[in-house]
């Protein structure tokens, strides 16, 4: 393993912010907060029942159940778009949160196993329990990430050099496949389990109540303020743990903080939506093109652009196959893979 | 110099009897999943039906059986092992083999839309998972090209891809009924359950060509390794060297893939053991192979017997296996601090 994985040192940060200023960071926030509103709006009016658009701000403000389309925005598409933006947010900021303590280009929810934990205790809670409602299996998922990640965490970072990279990433392979293979083997002996989790599976934002939606909101608060406030942590940590520790920093503190974060983060989104890869991994990365190697910009970057890009999928997926539905899952999949190849294409991702 | 002739004398030595023990064990393998099942057919009667003697009876369970799934299991499990040890070789990183860079699984994506959508079976399907595999390995090649191949972006790239493909296949069984899909999602988990002759002809066809072809392409393995600019300066034309063997690779893995399923874990694992057999071997190909088909062997027979009444799919036990094989790897590799 000899490719550098470290992330860029401070020469580079001084750099970005040389080259953009503070000021001009905060006025993309902004422009990234607008993008997202549009995106909620977009949300709110587009799809395959017929709403017409006065009734979609009624609709939202106040709702007259008897009009058919502001039914459609109450009962349907709010609770959607509300799913979309917490999910996505949760996302955005565990994958920036993850690719900081981890110092870890590939740290994503997929790819460290934290998906594949919420996955087989989805299943159990299906299976053994014979719960239908997500409302009431989505707290096993959640319960799962943190088994899982602990797990990868814990045995990603035995041993002198604590957690790099690649042991991160070996852990998370393999636990996934482990939990995996599990979760195969519980489904195969259960068809109407494997009918039920076959749709929980691919990642989507229908059909959730709101009632799932409070149920997550303060995990995902916690672990978004704490996340936030991590950022000044993260970039010490980026310098290295021996020059992190130089400059004050508890590097063990953080890092349980931080992992607490994900997990809280994580598992609150995948309850929500179910396990939706490749925007904790990617959004990130494009907001470290925006903003330079600074978590305090990256962080609140990837908490405004990774639901604006969940939504945008979510309407995508209402448009293209009509009068059905691509799960929203599927599109993040194939919209993440084009920006993802071409940010990984550039030399100073890959060596982040 | 008298020394270092000593030291490859003993190398030379240690390598052949690894080889050895673990041809023995693959045979062994062999032979008890040719034995036993639902009843037990002695050593000596299952040699004389192989040799044209036998009953009707023990005819039928061993040679249309027990042998083409022996059979199957061995040559999945030395393609996935083989084609694992070239990719983690070639591309010096442990993460590349071909399932964690979405080889398998865009064979297995063209392979469910292929039963699934066009209800294609067979040759016909193994044809579109071969297919399916060489455009995904084309692609993620392609598409980590940048001025030569560096392993990371390869390994990066290639998760992008299959990520991508999973949730293709994801999709597609929330469209189809549910028995359909559950065929498949057995498929996708790797089994070896109800595999007849006409699994292993075109895997055997395929490895008969690729295997000689990949073991003579790894004779410029070692120049490679040493990276690009060295294996330059030593004559070696470093990308259509590195192409051709991946391809192969790549071919084998696809093949086995429409032979089995994406068996988890041996291709990820198999070189590993191999290399931890023999250090100082490089990539140790023929080992990697071996170990690979003795893992799936013993596993597709544990498989069949762990949970009485009940036939799990291969996959699951390579899976359950390997990973926490690879997970004790990591811990005991970590508390020396050799961890990467």
């Amino acid at each position: 393993m000899t490719v550098p994985l470290s992330p860029p040192g401070p020469a580079d940060a001084t750099r970005a912010r040389r080259r953009h200023g503070s000021p001009a960071l905060g006025a993309g926030l902004l422009g990234a907060a607008l993008a997202l509103a549009a995106m909620s709006v977009l949300s709110l009016a587009v799809g395959s029942g017929d709403v017409a658009l006065h009734d979609v701000a009624a609709g939202v403000f106040s709702p007259d159940r008897s009009v058919h389309g502001q039914m459609i925005i109450q009962e349907v598409r709010l609770p959607r778009t509300l799913a979309g933006l917490l999910a996505g947010s949760a996302l955005g900021v565990a994958g920036a949160l993850m690719q900081g303590i981890a110092r870890n280009p590939l740290a994503d929810p997929g790819l460290l196993g934290v998906n594949a934990g919420a996955s087989v205790t989805v299943v159990l809670a299906i299976s053994v329990l014979s719960l239908t409602e997500p409302a009431e299996y989505i707290w096993f998922g959640f319960l799962g990430a943190c088994v899982a990640a602990v797990l990868v965490y814990g045995i990603g970072s035995l041993g002198r050099e604590g957690a790099t990279p690649v042991k991160l990433a070996l852990a998370g392979a393999a636990t996934t496949a482990v939990l995996g293979s599990l979760t195969s083997a519980m489904l195969l002996r259960d068809s109407r389990t494997f009918d039920q989790f076959r749709f929980w599976q691919v990642g989507a934002l229908n059909g959730r109540d709101l009632d799932v939606l409070w149920q997550a909101l303060p995990f995902i608060a916690v672990g978004g303020v704490s996340a936030l406030l991590l950022g000044p942590s993260l970039n010490a940590l980026a310098l290295g743990d021996d020059l992190a520790r130089g400059l004050g920093q508890r590097i063990v503190a953080v890092r349980l903080t931080g992992a607490a974060s994900v997990v809280l983060l994580c598992g609150a989104a995948t309850a929500i939506a179910g396990p939706i890869g490749f925007l904790g991994l990617a959004v990130p990365h494009a907001a470290r093109l925006i903003t330079g190697p600074d978590y305090k910009w990256i962080l609140p970057y990837s908490a405004l652009l990774a639901p604006a890009l969940l939504l945008f999928a979510d309407v995508v997926g209402r448009l293209i196959a009509r009068p059905g539905e691509v799960q929203v899952g599927v599109i993040t999949a194939a919209l993440g893979a084009i920006p993802f190849v071409l940010l990984v294409r550039r030399r100073n991702v890959v060596e982040l | 110099m008298a020394r270092l002739v000593r030291v490859r004398r003993r190398r030379r030595a240690r390598g052949a009897l690894v080889s050895g023990v673990l041809l023995a064990v693959v045979l062994a393998a062999f032979a008890l999943s040719l034995t036993t099942g639902d009843f037990v057919i002695p050593l000596a009667d299952v040699l004389a039906t192989l040799a044209g003697g036998g009953d009707g009876g023990t005819r039928f369970v061993v040679l249309e059986l027990r042998l083409p799934r022996a059979l199957l299991a061995l040559l999945v499990g030395g393609c996935f092992g083989l084609s694992g040890a070239v990719f983690q070789g070639l591309l010096r990183n442990p993460l590349a083999s071909p399932d964690v860079i979405g080889v398998s699984a865009g064979a297995s994506a063209a392979a469910v839309l292929a039963s699934m959508v066009l209800g294609l079976s067979g040759i016909a399907l193994s044809a579109v998972a071969l297919t399916g595999a060489l455009l995904t390995g084309a692609a993620v090649y392609l598409l980590a090209w940048r001025k030569g191949i560096s392993g990371y972006r390869l390994v990066l790239v290639g998760i992008g891809i299959g990520t991508g493909l999973s949730s293709v296949i994801s999709y597609v069984m929330t469209r189809s009924d549910v028995t359909e899909a559950q065929n498949a999602f057995l498929w996708l988990t790797g089994s070896l359950n109800g595999r007849s002759w006409t699994h292993f002809w075109p895997l055997f066809g395929g490895a008969v060509v690729l295997l000689p072809l990949a073991l003579v392409g790894s004779r410029a393995l070692p120049a490679l390794q040493l990276g690009d600019e060295a294996a330059g300066g030593l004559g070696a034309r470093v990308e259509r060297d590195r192409l051709a063997m991946l391809a192969c690779a790549t071919a084998l893995a696809g093949l086995a893939t429409a032979a089995a399923g994406p068996v988890g874990f041996v291709a990820f694992v198999s070189p590993p053991i191999a290399r931890r057999l023999l250090p100082g071997h490089g990539a140790a190909l023929v080992p990697s192979a071996l170990v690979g088909a003795a893992l799936v062997l013993s596993a597709d027979y544990a498989a069949q017997h762990l949970v009485p009444g009940t036939q799990l799919p291969v996959g699951i036990v390579t899976s359950l296996v390997g990973a926490p094989y690879l997970l004790w790897l990591l811990a005991r590799a970590n508390r020396v601090g050799r961890g990467g």
